[in-house]
């Protein structure tokens, strides 16, 4: 059997084509990418705003609740009620866009909040102190502080996402997703084995990149890796100034 | 009690009827029934496990009972590989089933396609103890859709008739179809005709995406209850790239001769579009297969 995956993936048939693996990881990039960049742009300000306000925060245990919506349901459901009245390929991608986009956005908003709640106190306070406003404080305290929960928010919805987003394959679009439907519906197992191969692969390479964004944008005042350690540990703030 | 259970228990093994002796046999009570319906001459009609075959199986008893016959059912039995050694143990007599698949069941490079020389081949491939009555019109086969306003604006009435515009036109249609000699390779093939975009789809997506207009042609079953609910045209297929699958009942040769007049009749009358209709009442509106069933054939004067 995994010499048949082998097989089929080194094959040269499978790497050229409209069907070909090129293609389809490129499909399956851009869908991830597409539903990806929604999320983010839906969970990333909701999620800080709330972090930073204080408000809302019922909005939170609202998205998580969605985790337990099951995809491949929600995307059938989707298509029955949308296709009517969509013409093309949109008839088919956006309601798949939407599925996915409801799987991304609980991740990233608990990323996004949490990371903003959980800033200490000290540093907002010592921000405040120096004279920042809050939109200064919240840029350039919370954020940055924010940002290791933050991107392992991006990165779990990414890994998500880009699993699921096989299930394009059923509503007929493409993606790695198709060797998995088309596979099975002709009995080729080494072709599902070899799209399954793939899609893992694909996840856990986006995984690691998000790693290497994160070591870079993330401070290394908060990752301790940083050679001033000692200092952020122990800022010199005015006696009276520290909430703890 | 039980002694004369066990009795016959060992009497049916000695006599050969056990032969298939899986433990794991779901038919193992209707082996028991069947070895008292032998003697109080009640015929039992086997289905498969999906709609249509219950259908045909209630139809079929429906039949037999009208005309005096004492019948009973035992629907859903499962999978071909299920009933047919159901058949050949006795637990049932009668199953209904389908020409073409049937001759490709027992012979796997069966390639007849006409209709006729399906059905004489499957005679021939049958095993002892089992026959076949005279086939219907109606077949559950493969079918190229295309909606009411598809078909008048292209003016399509076979799949012929595709070979001038199916290059603009986007075939929607179940992935195996891609690959399968009968599918698109078939359609270059036989007719000619080469879709311009392909949209991998099944089931109840495949239908809505027609009724929607995002595929122009769909393959769909020919007894697809959407034909008879969202008026789709079939596209007639001249050359039979698809084969021939008519409704024939299959019989233990035990019964032939006692059932064949009544089904012989039902099979007369039964064609694809009054299948179609039929099924469009058990799947769509949830009625009764038997129910059903017994409309169709007081409806038909065999009731």
């Amino acid at each position: 059997m995994i010499g048949a995956i082998w097989t089929w993936l080194t094959s040269t048939s499978s790497w050229s084509g409209d069907d070909g693996i090129p293609h389809r990881l490129l499909q399956h990039a851009g869908y991830s990418a597409l539903v990806l960049v929604v999320a983010a742009a839906i969970a990333v300000p909701l999620g800080v705003w709330i972090g930073h306000s204080g408000h809302g925060r019922s909005l939170v245990t609202v998205a998580n609740s969605l985790r337990a919506v099951p995809t491949l349901g929600l995307l059938f459901a989707l298509t029955l009620v949308l296709q009517p009245h969509l013409q093309g390929n949109t008839a088919f991608l956006l309601p798949c866009v939407i599925a996915l986009v409801l799987l991304a956005v609980p991740p990233i908003l608990s990323g996004a909040y949490a990371g903003v709640e959980a800033v200490d106190p000290a540093a907002r306070d010592a921000a405040k102190g120096v004279g920042m406003r809050p939109r200064e404080v919240l840029r350039h305290v919370e954020l940055p502080c924010a940002l290791p929960l933050l991107m392992s928010g991006l990165r779990s919805a990414a890994l998500q996402v880009i699993a699921t987003a096989t299930i394009a394959a059923y509503v007929g679009l493409g993606g790695l997703g198709r060797y998995l439907v088309d596979g099975i519906a002709t009995n080729d197992y080494p072709r599902t084995g070899g799209g399954a191969v793939l899609v893992a692969l694909f996840a856990l390479v986006a995984d690691i990149v998000g790693a290497l964004v994160q070591a870079r944008v993330v401070s290394p005042g908060l990752t301790g890796k940083g050679r001033r350690l000692a200092r952020v540990d122990h800022p010199t703030v005015p006696s009276g100034a520290t909430a703890s | 009690m039980k002694r004369t259970t066990v009795t016959i228990a060992v009497l049916a093994a000695a006599l050969g009827l056990a032969a298939c002796g899986s433990t794991s046999n779901p038919l193992g009570t209707g082996s028991a029934s069947s070895s008292s319906s032998a003697a109080g001459g009640v015929v039992t009609v086997g289905s498969a496990d999906f709609s249509e075959s219950i259908l045909l199986a209630d139809i079929y008893a429906g039949a037999l009972k009208a005309a005096g016959i004492n019948a009973t059912t035992h629907t859903g039995i499962g999978s071909r590989e299920v009933y047919l050694k159901a058949l050949t143990d006795g637990s049932v007599q009668i199953v209904p089933e389908y020409t073409g698949a049937l001759a490709l069941y027992y012979d796997k490079t069966f390639d007849k396609t006409d209709p006729a020389q399906v059905y004489d081949a499957l005679k021939s491939l049958l095993p002892t103890g089992l026959t076949v009555l005279n086939r219907s019109a109606a077949e559950d086969n493969d079918s190229m859709a295309v909606t009411k306003a598809t078909a008048e604006a292209k003016h399509l009435k076979t799949v012929e008739d595709l070979k001038t515009v199916a290059g603009s036109m986007t075939l929607g249609a179940p992935p195996e179809f891609q690959t399968r000699a009968q599918g698109i390779p078939g359609l270059a093939r036989v007719y000619g005709v080469t879709f311009g975009t392909f949209r991998p789809l099944k089931g109840q997506q495949l239908v809505q995406a027609l009724k929607n207009g995002q595929v122009d042609v769909a393959n769909i079953f020919s007894t697809d209850p959407s034909y008879a609910t969202d008026g789709f045209v079939a596209l007639t297929d001249t050359k039979k790239l698809f084969g021939s699958q008519n409704v024939v009942p299959l019989v233990s040769t035990s019964v032939a001769d006692k059932v064949a007049p009544v089904l012989n009749k039902v099979s007369a009358v039964l064609t694809t579009v009054k299948l179609a209709a039929m099924l469009k009442e058990t799947d769509v509106d949830k009625k009764d297969p038997s129910a059903v069933a017994e409309e169709f054939l007081k409806a038909n004067g065999l009731g």
